[in-house]
């Protein structure tokens, strides 16, 4: 299969091995163009170069690259602790918010770094949807109008503020549950609509790219499936970035997928070659049950 | 039954009445002081107690309205003053603080704590009486006050410290900051408790006496303004039980009766606020 033969210009197979220099090479080689290759036809989103990222003394990630397609939905998996919920967090900065953390390399959104950036802006622009469903202890409308509020949306807009509330409030699917309880709390909402109204309050603020980390992680099937469902109506105007530790749920989801392991970057592939024909060991040995 | 078994049922008997027969004197504790203060106290209480003035020496009756509306102005200054320093101190130590200086805040409320009541008034006798010249409301409320900063600052500071770390988050990932992170939605998550706490702190400083005998010192009239010396329950309480007369005795029963009923009532009102109030497990 013309797949496997032609490795992937974003594909960093020889991680292990290369030197900081070789991994800038595999990075700036120009992508070329394959009809196999889903995640190159469409402009990339962000770029991550030769990222390090310590914690202390410990280093969680080794030089990773990657680069993340606009409008795709893009996997990271690995087994516990291989630095996938690490290296998502750092996409909007929000490594930021632990003590004792450093970080090197280059992330760029739209070309931009983002460390060059106001973090405010920043995180409007990325939203995040964490592990545990965490509405704040308001009600369902306030929750998803917070955003809006702390980005400064005067008072005088109030009917623009609920048309917004409605409109995010329906793109994350959970509009029919919660219609007619708005102003209750949220904490009245069972678990998985709770995470679609933390999804909701991060649509709402509009961005252009969704962080997921194991976003389905505390939820039963029924709701995974409802958010899977999700998934796919938002990447029509949103990038999305979901970390799993579910190989059946990034293989259903998403278009690209990364494999982590030990804070390296083992292989980069669209989805359906990375499970079918994985080019690395280490990789077939991850989706094959071996380890993990 | 071998001689081991018996000798262990016996070991737990005996253990199981000690333990109980100490957690009854715990509740009897408080049970005898209620039911005394009822005793004595419970048949002087009338109108007039609430709403006259202490009657001259040798005249019996009267009643003790300025010692009340004392106390009362005495405690609102209290929290007006140890309640926003506390909570602002809890909140520094519990989100921004260093570790070295944190370690030495938290290390010194915690002796500030400790530090015996009586050295509270002589604190405020010397800052506030000595420079105005004057015993005065405003130094017996300071006095009480300092007293509830340890309180209002360590409870502060656990309250928002049990603000799960995913709350924070989720608000910094929408772009807050951290200043609006904490005010718009960990200080909101943790305030029932705070309150909880100073209400308490100020259920437990109302009957204080020892920082009040020399900075509010005692007044048997009315004390407008803030500059002069002021009655509060506590210390006619004192006055009274140490007097020569009769009637002074069974007026400080019933001071005590209705400090202590306050004091209950605040308890009591503020437990069920709180429990009504928790919000449902998260899942």
């Amino acid at each position: 299969m013309a797949q496997s033969s032609a490795k992937p210009a974003y594909n960093r197979t020889e991680s292990s091995e290369s030197s900081v220099t070789g991994a800038m090479e595999t990075v700036l080689k120009p992508p070329v163009p394959s009809g196999s290759q889903i995640a190159l036809e469409v402009p990339l989103r962000m770029q991550v170069r030769n990222l390090d990222f310590y914690y202390g003394k410990l280093r969680a990630l080794h030089g990773v690259n990657l680069h993340i397609a606009a409008n795709r939905i893009t996997a990271l998996i690995g087994p516990s602790g291989c630095g996938k919920s690490t290296l998502i967090r750092t996409f909007n900065r929000m490594h930021e918010t632990v003590r004792g953390t450093r970080l090197e390399g280059e992330i760029l959104l739209d070309g931009e770094d983002v460390f060059a950036q106001d973090v405010t802006r920043l995180r409007r622009r990325i939203g995040m949807v964490f592990q545990r469903p965490n509405p704040f202890p308001k009600s369902i409308f306030e929750n998803v109008a917070y955003g809006l509020r702390i980005n400064g949306l005067p008072a005088a807009q109030r009917g623009r503020l609920a048309d917004a509330v409605e409109h995010s409030l329906r793109r994350a699917a959970v509009w029919d549950e919660v219609k007619d309880q708005l102003h209750k709390s949220a904490y009245a909402l069972s678990g998985g609509q709770q995470q679609r109204l933390c999804i909701a309050r991060a649509l709402a603020v509009d961005p252009e790219m969704l962080l997921l980390d194991e976003p389905c992680s505390a939820l039963d099937p029924v709701n995974t499936a409802k958010i899977e469902e999700l998934l796919f109506h938002l990447k029509q105007n949103c990038t999305l970035v979901i970390v799993t530790h579910n190989m059946q749920q990034a293989a259903r989801v998403s278009d690209a997928s990364a494999f982590l392991l030990n804070g390296e970057l083992i292989e980069f592939s669209p989805t359906p070659q990375l499970f079918t024909t994985p080019s690395d060991p280490r990789t077939e040995a991850y989706i094959t049950g071996r380890f993990g | 039954m071998s001689p081991r078994l018996i000798w262990r049922k016996g070991v737990s008997i005996v253990m199981l009445s000690l333990t109980g027969v100490c957690a009854l004197a715990g509740v009897s504790v408080l049970l005898i002081i209620l039911g005394y203060l009822l005793w004595y106290g419970g048949k002087y209480i009338d109108w007039n107690f609430f709403t006259q003035l202490p009657k001259p020496v040798g005249e019996t009756g009267g009643g003790m309205a300025n010692a009340i509306v004392g106390s009362a102005k005495l405690l609102l200054l209290a929290a007006l003053t140890g309640v926003p320093v506390g909570f602002l101190g809890g909140v520094y130590l519990s989100e921004f603080g260093g570790k070295t200086f944190s370690f030495m805040v938290r290390y010194m409320t915690d002796l500030l704590n400790g530090v015996p009541s009586i050295v509270m008034g002589i604190f405020a006798y010397t800052v506030v009486v000595l420079p105005m010249r004057t015993f005065s409301t405003l130094a017996g409320g300071l006095a009480l006050g300092a007293m509830m900063i340890p309180i209002a600052v360590r409870s502060t500071e656990e309250f928002l410290h049990a603000v799960p770390r995913a709350m924070r988050e989720g608000a910094m990932a929408l772009g807050a900051s951290k200043w609006r992170t904490i005010s718009s939605v960990v200080v909101p998550a943790a305030s029932r408790g705070i309150l909880t706490a100073a209400l308490l702190a100020l259920a437990r400083v109302a009957g204080e006496t020892a920082p009040l005998l020399f900075t509010a010192f005692g007044n048997r009239y009315w004390s407008p303004g803030w500059g002069q010396p002021i009655a509060s329950l506590p210390v006619m309480i004192f006055t009274y039980a140490v007097g020569p007369y009769e009637d002074w005795h069974r007026q400080a029963w019933a001071a005590g009766l209705v400090l202590l009923g306050l004091v209950l009532i605040t308890n009591i009102v503020v437990r069920t606020l709180l429990s009504r109030g928790t919000s449902p497990q998260r899942p």
